[in-house]
């Protein structure tokens, strides 16, 4: 196997395309904008991982996706496109078809996202037989052939296996099994690796990573954990405060990341940062209050190299690299970082 | 013998009564099986989760020892059994020379010298006390005067970073995960332990939170001079924080040694495969096939002889039969694989010297 480093630039239409998509939370007291204007753009055959702490926005753009959000308290801004249609304008039938046709998604927990009072293979047949009309023996066989494909051992016998009977790894595969079951286009994994052992994360990772390639399928990767976006990731996109701050080819944004809150990631959690008897390198602070954020870059009261000009505006995304962009005002010409400046001094 | 709990200008390293030679805490033959249908003719129970099944380790004062495994390896069993939160079936804690809940040392003068942080920093808070009670609830029970307590609360607030003035009446639900771990840390301190369990205590952070915890951690184990048992599941903080590490596999010690040594040249091939799993941090370098297939076996019904010779690639018929015992490869790093010892019959272990010194 090699990695997929070179994924082939998509043909025509991309897959997934969202422009300037906001959702603002109206159900509590103050409203909440959790996403604040995220642009990203998917191709076939491509998988980026969203990468970002709590409170990012991370999941809550996933969710807009497949339009998982409660309605009455949650709106959504922007447009979102996926495989050439409006998401937002998708009729009930319509939105029922889309998803798990075209878009499915994979959970943090799969124990809680099987129902647990049916059979495995029946949910999978199920969902098999409600999307392409087929019989329940049909069903039951595509459900067969996906857990041989996910690798689950003696599949047979395990399609009548209950949620509960299943350990964590093997619920994982099985629910990737289902996400797969009616051949989407597009493979949305909200942290499925998370809550699983270290053993069982690296052979689910290599699954999804192998899954991906074997369909074609395009894939938006959730994760708070840079080594697991590392592993998976042809391009990476970073949130903070429900913006992307930072995007770009995965092995771009690893070896010279050009956000101050990337670089504060990854030096934190480097392999070189973790040599005993040193101090950790941290990011002061807290992430931020989604009620009450600052002016201009979100990031600024816990950046280093904050300056007055940080809260005049939402920095634009500027170029770092050939293939990589991120939001700070440092990128642009002529601003000069302070650290930089006692350098020279 | 004055009383540390009353009297806050006790020096801690005047309680030490063994010495430095003298472990702190040294557990030996723990067991702790849940559930399970016993006979009435007596012997083993059926269908119990053997949690832990049979667990020796030591932890030298001043030293932190670090805990690793997956989950069902008992770590966490292990640091509520040591914190006697739960009672083993059987085996022996030793706590600076004395055995937990002899006379010398009964459960309520060992609680104050063992704390423990747990995981979930929000559900081991009383969400209806606020910062300050909190931390005051552990010395006004042993007997501190409420005034002396609330003050010594303001002060480890001060200690783990947070202004008593705009946290002390606080309560857990207005503070974000890294101040209630905060919080949770002070509450542990509270009592002048010399051992802190640290049970997963950074694992729910987000990262920049989690290293500001991490350092946080090691300036009070510098300041007050603590002994740490630090679980986690994450290899890179155990390296970081641990002097030594242990490894269970479950409900036993795969290997123990010196962190530096059982993170970069494992002896026990779980302790590899735990390593290799680790995602790499080079996009050029990424991990091509996964060291283990499957999950942890059930500790229900533990496999026979070795307990990880049905996903180890070394494994052979006799690992099957034989239950390794944990022994020594060189001073201080202690392995439980047959292959790490000569003579057991293993193929590839060294063969037994006759003549060997």
């Amino acid at each position: 196997m090699s990695s997929p480093s070179s994924s082939p630039v998509p043909t025509g239409q991309p897959l997934v395309e969202t422009k300037d998509l906001t959702v603002d939370f109206t159900g509590g007291a103050r409203p909440v904008r959790a996403v604040a204007g995220v642009d990203l753009t998917l191709g076939a055959g491509e998988l980026v991982a969203l990468l970002g702490e709590s409170g990012s926005g991370k999941s809550v753009t996933l969710r807009a996706l497949m339009r998982l959000l409660p309605e009455r308290r949650a709106t959504t801004g922007g447009s979102i496109r996926v495989d050439g249609r409006d998401v937002a304008a998708l009729g009930r039938k319509e939105l029922a078809r889309f998803r798990g046709g075209t878009v499915a998604m994979i959970f943090q927990e799969p124990g809680l996202a099987f129902d647990p009072v049916y059979r495995v293979g029946d949910q999978i047949a199920e969902a098999v037989m409600r999307h392409e009309g087929v019989s329940r023996r049909s069903g039951r066989a595509r459900a067969l052939e996906l857990f041989e494909r996910v690798r689950i051992p003696s599949a047979a016998t395990r399609l009548d296996n209950y949620p509960h009977e299943m350990s964590g790894g093997m619920r994982q595969r099985a629910m990737i099994a289902l996400a797969l079951a009616c051949r989407p286009k597009v493979l949305l994994a909200d942290e499925p690796t998370t809550a699983l052992d270290a053993t069982v994360q690296i052979q689910i990772l290599l699954l999804l990573r192998e899954l991906q390639r074997e369909f074609g399928l395009a894939v938006i990767f959730v994760t708070h954990d840079i080594g697991v976006a590392t592993e998976v990731a042809d391009r990476i996109a970073v949130m903070y405060a429900g913006r992307i701050v930072e995007r770009g080819d995965c092995r771009d944004v690893i070896r010279a990341p050009a956000h101050p809150y990337t670089r504060g990631l990854l030096f934190s959690r480097a392999d070189h940062a973790f040599t005993k008897g040193t101090r950790l390198r941290t990011i002061p602070g807290s992430p931020p209050d989604l009620t009450a954020l600052p002016p201009g870059c979100a990031f600024a009261p816990r950046c280093a190299e904050a300056m007055p000009a940080c809260s005049a505006g939402v920095p634009e995304e500027i170029a770092a690299s050939e293939t990589h962009v991120a939001r700070c005002i440092l990128l642009r010409p002529g601003v000069q970082s302070r650290t930089d400046a006692t350098a020279a001094a | 013998m004055s009383d540390p709990i009353l009297d806050p200008t006790f020096d801690p390293a005047a309680r030490d009564r063994g010495g430095p030679a003298q472990p702190l805490l040294s557990v030996t033959g723990l067991v702790k099986h849940f559930g399970g249908k016993r006979s009435w003719r007596g012997g083993e129970a059926k269908g119990a989760v053997r949690a832990v099944d049979g667990v020796d380790f030591a932890i030298a004062k001043g030293e932190t020892l670090g805990v690793v495994g997956e989950s069902g390896c008992g770590k966490s069993t292990t640091a509520r059994l040591v914190m006697q939160i739960i009672k083993p079936d059987a085996g022996e804690i030793v706590f600076d020379g004395e055995a937990v809940g002899s006379r010398a040392l009964d459960l309520e003068a060992y609680r104050r010298e063992v704390q423990m942080v747990f995981q979930d920093s929000y559900a081991s808070l009383n969400p209806r006390l606020t910062v300050e009670d909190t931390i005051a609830f552990g010395p006004r029970v042993h007997g501190v005067p409420r005034r002396e307590a609330t003050g010594r609360a303001h002060d480890l607030l001060a200690k783990v970073g947070l202004e008593p003035g705009r946290f002390a009446g606080r309560y857990p639900h207005e503070l974000s995960g890294g101040q209630r771990q905060r919080i949770n840390i002070a509450r542990a301190l509270a009592l002048q332990p010399r051992l802190v369990i640290l049970d997963e205590a950074v694992s729910a952070l987000d990262k920049s939170v989690e290293a500001q915890v991490l350092n946080l951690l090691l300036d009070l184990k510098a300041e007050l001079g603590l002994t740490y048992m630090f679980i986690s599941h994450d290899l890179n903080v155990v390296r970081f924080m641990a002097d030594r590490v242990m490894v269970m596999y479950l409900g036993k010690v795969a290997e123990v040694g010196p962190s530096d040594v059982i993170l970069q040249q494992p002896s026990h091939p779980y302790t590899g495969a735990l390593l290799a799993s680790m995602p790499s941090t080079d996009p050029d370098n990424r991990t091509l096939e996964a060291p283990l297939f499957g999950d942890p076996p059930n500790p229900i019904d533990p496999p026979s002889g070795c307990r990880f010779h049905t996903r180890c690639r070394h494994t052979s018929a006799i690992c099957a039969n034989v239950p390794p015992p944990l022994a020594a490869v060189r001073p201080s790093h202690e392995v439980a694989c047959l292959m790490a010892q000569p003579g057991s019959g293993h193929p590839l272990a060294a063969p037994l010297r006759e003549n060997a010194a």
